[in-house]
């Protein structure tokens, strides 16, 4: 058997009090990070036939229908062929969908193991996102073949826009899903809120129409507060044509902003008490 | 040398509402807002200031009924759920084993479970890859090793949860009672190996209702009794005290003036200090205490006493005629000594009855006075029920 070390390392257990994000924490625990992320991944496409392609089928279904049913009124509003400005939102928009509902439900289906192991419990909701980005990975090829198709390539430009775009998606995905999660252990309601204000959300972001499109400003104002609005506008304006309305995008990353600080605070505020409600 | 665990005045204390169900929904916190009346709470302390200290390389065991915070007091060791009031102070690597094989996901093949499990348990990737072998080698798995989990039987997933938690390398180790599960070799396999871990200088709680693991691993024991400690010391001694608790409650006995025993006023079980009891250690004896109405004494009367085991089964039959014992007296005792060391721990009960040799039975009284015999630490504890009734050291040689 190995040696004893001569300073072991130290472990307080107090009352919960002053708050912290823990990032040390988190990063003792890199490990079981890539860990919940590598079993989601590998679980969510076991026993399919098409396996990981499974990422592009939303994206790749959805588009069509969505430029059957709007393309026509919407293609003078947008800069760049409609499928074009749907699919580079929608997929966007899927990394927001599809980590939202697996952190949101993260908690309660991980609570066997919650009540039974302690790991920081941020871990779950960042991990579900993390498998998300890896579902929008899968689908890089599939945006580089409808950019080929159309013969609209982005700009220098995608440069910054590409890399922001993402790191805005991050953020609103982590802030709103750690506070859902939180939030559906203590109350089980917010397993079916989630679904339908994902749902609602589609419709009150700019992955299907611009925001220019819409007439009245005070309508526009309250459409950016969604947070995902400003991810998508950036990410559209890796197109040379496209311009940003900059005020609609200060407002949504602002309500990012808020979101991601409000979600990690309760998250942090309320998790030691998980094992007792889950 | 400074404790590897250290725990001043920890309790912890849940609030009981009356009038919820057990998780909240938002309707119900809504309408909460808006009603005056106070809702009910009931503050249950599930611990009330525990404290005591472990020193390194101790191994020390947890016992107390359901109920008295055996396991509160592990979910705050393993940071679970914090603490009311109090502090801790663990000095050194940590891993906790509530359970084992948490995380196991059966769409998982046994590998891939292998390194999830053990980096959930604290392992480092490395340190998984270097036990990687010897992990599926004590489990027993290599055939099945890429084959998902769902298609193993429980009993392999048993052992390849507890084989990867036994590779473990931490200084503090705390275990509840993982040992409760799997076959007999593989118990003894887990048992050996637990005593091999204290043996290595590190430091172990274990939570147990098996008092015969808890006397084989552990020198010192905490007795909790209500989320209090109610005496700690050494395990002989602690366990001691365990089974005395039992004492005030319910009288497992037959009480003929109740029931309509014949001839049997009432039957009882007492230890050797003659205090009423239906709990024995394995190593003392057990007497059966019989009071009989002997007001219309009989000649030819004779009493039977037999020890059945869980499965109502008769381990033996012990039968005296009364005469002898009769004094005259409108009651007659008599009492039966079963010898130490040599009923199996396990749940028993008794049959007793008065009858007359050729004249059928008089008095019978089946399956009355349960009791359980405890292991105190015997070899035996490392095996699984299998119905054994007798423990004898019986010789082994060899020509």
């Amino acid at each position: 058997m190995e040696q004893l070390k001569t300073a072991p390392e130290e472990t307080d257990i107090l009352p919960p009090s002053r708050f912290s994000i823990g990032f040390a924490e988190l990063w003792h625990y890199r490990e079981l990070f890539y860990f919940f992320t590598w079993r989601d991944i590998k679980v969510r496409y076991k026993q399919t036939f098409l396996g990981v392609l499974w990422a592009l089928m939303q994206p790749l279904l959805m588009t069509p229908i969505l430029v059957f049913s709007f393309g026509r009124n919407l293609q003078q509003f947008t800069p760049v062929p409609y499928p074009v400005f749907v699919f580079t939102g929608f997929v966007l928009w899927n990394i927001f969908s599809t980590g939202l509902s697996g952190a949101g439900n993260g908690m309660v289906n991980n609570a066997n193991m919650i009540k039974k192991i302690y790991f920081p419990r941020l871990i779950i909701p960042f991990s579900s996102v993390l498998v998300a980005m890896f579902d929008f990975l899968m689908t890089l090829p599939v945006i580089i073949g409808i950019f080929a198709w159309y013969h609209c390539w982005p700009g220098p430009e995608a440069i910054f826009f590409f890399p922001a775009a993402i790191i805005l998606t991050f953020m609103a995905t982590v802030g709103a899903g750690s506070l859902f999660s939180a939030l559906t252990v203590k109350y089980r309601d917010f397993r079916y809120v989630l679904q339908f204000l994902i749902q609602l959300l589609l419709f009150l972001s700019n992955v299907i129409y611009p925001l220019a499109s819409v007439p009245n400003p005070w309508v526009r104002y309250l459409l950016a507060l969604n947070p995902m609005s400003g991810a998508i506008t950036l990410m559209r304006g890796m197109y040379p044509n496209h311009v940003i309305n900059w005020e609609l995008f200060g407002i949504s990353f602002c309500s990012g902003l808020v979101l991601f600080v409000t979600g990690l605070w309760y998250f942090r505020k309320t998790e030691t008490y998980f094992a007792d409600l889950a | 040398m400074k404790p590897a665990i250290e725990i001043h005045n920890l309790s912890k204390i849940f609030r009981l509402r009356h009038d919820r169900r057990p998780y909240l929904s938002m309707r119900e916190s809504l309408s909460g807002m808006f009603r005056f009346r106070k809702i009910e709470t009931e503050t249950f302390y599930a611990l009330n200031d525990v404290s005591f200290d472990v020193n390194p390389g101790d191994s020390i065991g947890i016992i107390g009924k359901n109920g008295a915070g055996k396991s509160t007091l592990l979910k705050v060791l393993s940071r679970i759920t914090p603490p009311t009031s109090g502090r801790i102070k663990l000095r050194g690597r940590v891993a906790s084993l509530l359970e084992v094989g948490t995380g196991f996901h059966p769409e998982l093949s046994g590998r891939e479970n292998i390194f999830l499990n053990g980096s959930i348990l604290g392992m480092k990737r490395n340190e998984i890859l270097q036990n990687f072998d010897a992990i599926v080698d004590f489990a027993g798995v290599e055939k099945f090793i890429d084959t998902p989990l769902k298609h193993y039987s429980s009993g392999m997933q048993l052992r390849l949860a507890f084989a990867v938690a036994a590779f473990l390398q931490p200084e503090i180790l705390i275990i509840d009672e993982v040992l409760a599960v799997g076959d007999a070799e593989f118990q003894k396999k887990c048992m050996g190996k637990m005593e091999d871990i204290s043996k290595s200088g590190r430091t172990i709680l274990f939570v147990s209702h098996n008092l015969g693991a808890v006397n084989q691993l552990c020198r010192s024991t905490v007795l909790l009794r209500d989320g209090k400690v109610s005496m700690t010391g050494k395990t002989s001694e602690v366990s001691r005290m365990y089974l005395d608790m039992d004492q005030k409650q319910a009288r497992y006995s037959f009480d003929g003036t109740k029931e309509n025993g014949m001839f049997f006023r009432s039957v009882h079980t007492e230890n050797s200090r003659r205090e009423e009891k239906r709990e024995f250690m394995h190593n003392e004896s057990m007497h059966v205490v019989s009071v009989i109405d002997t007001a219309k004494y009989t000649n030819g009367m004779w009493l039977c006493i037999a020890l059945l085991d869980k499965l109502k089964s008769r381990v033996f039959s012990a039968i005296t005629p009364v005469a002898p014992f009769y004094s005259g007296k409108k009651e007659t005792t008599i009492t039966l000594t079963v010898p130490p060391d040599i009923i199996a721990p396990n749940h028993y009960s008794f049959l007793a009855a008065v009858y007359f040799p050729g004249g059928g039975h008089t008095d019978w009284l089946d399956d009355i006075c349960p009791v359980f015999i405890a292991d105190n630490g015997t070899e035996f504890a490392s095996y699984n029920d299998y119905g054994n009734v007798i423990l004898h050291n019986c010789k082994w040689s060899s020509e």
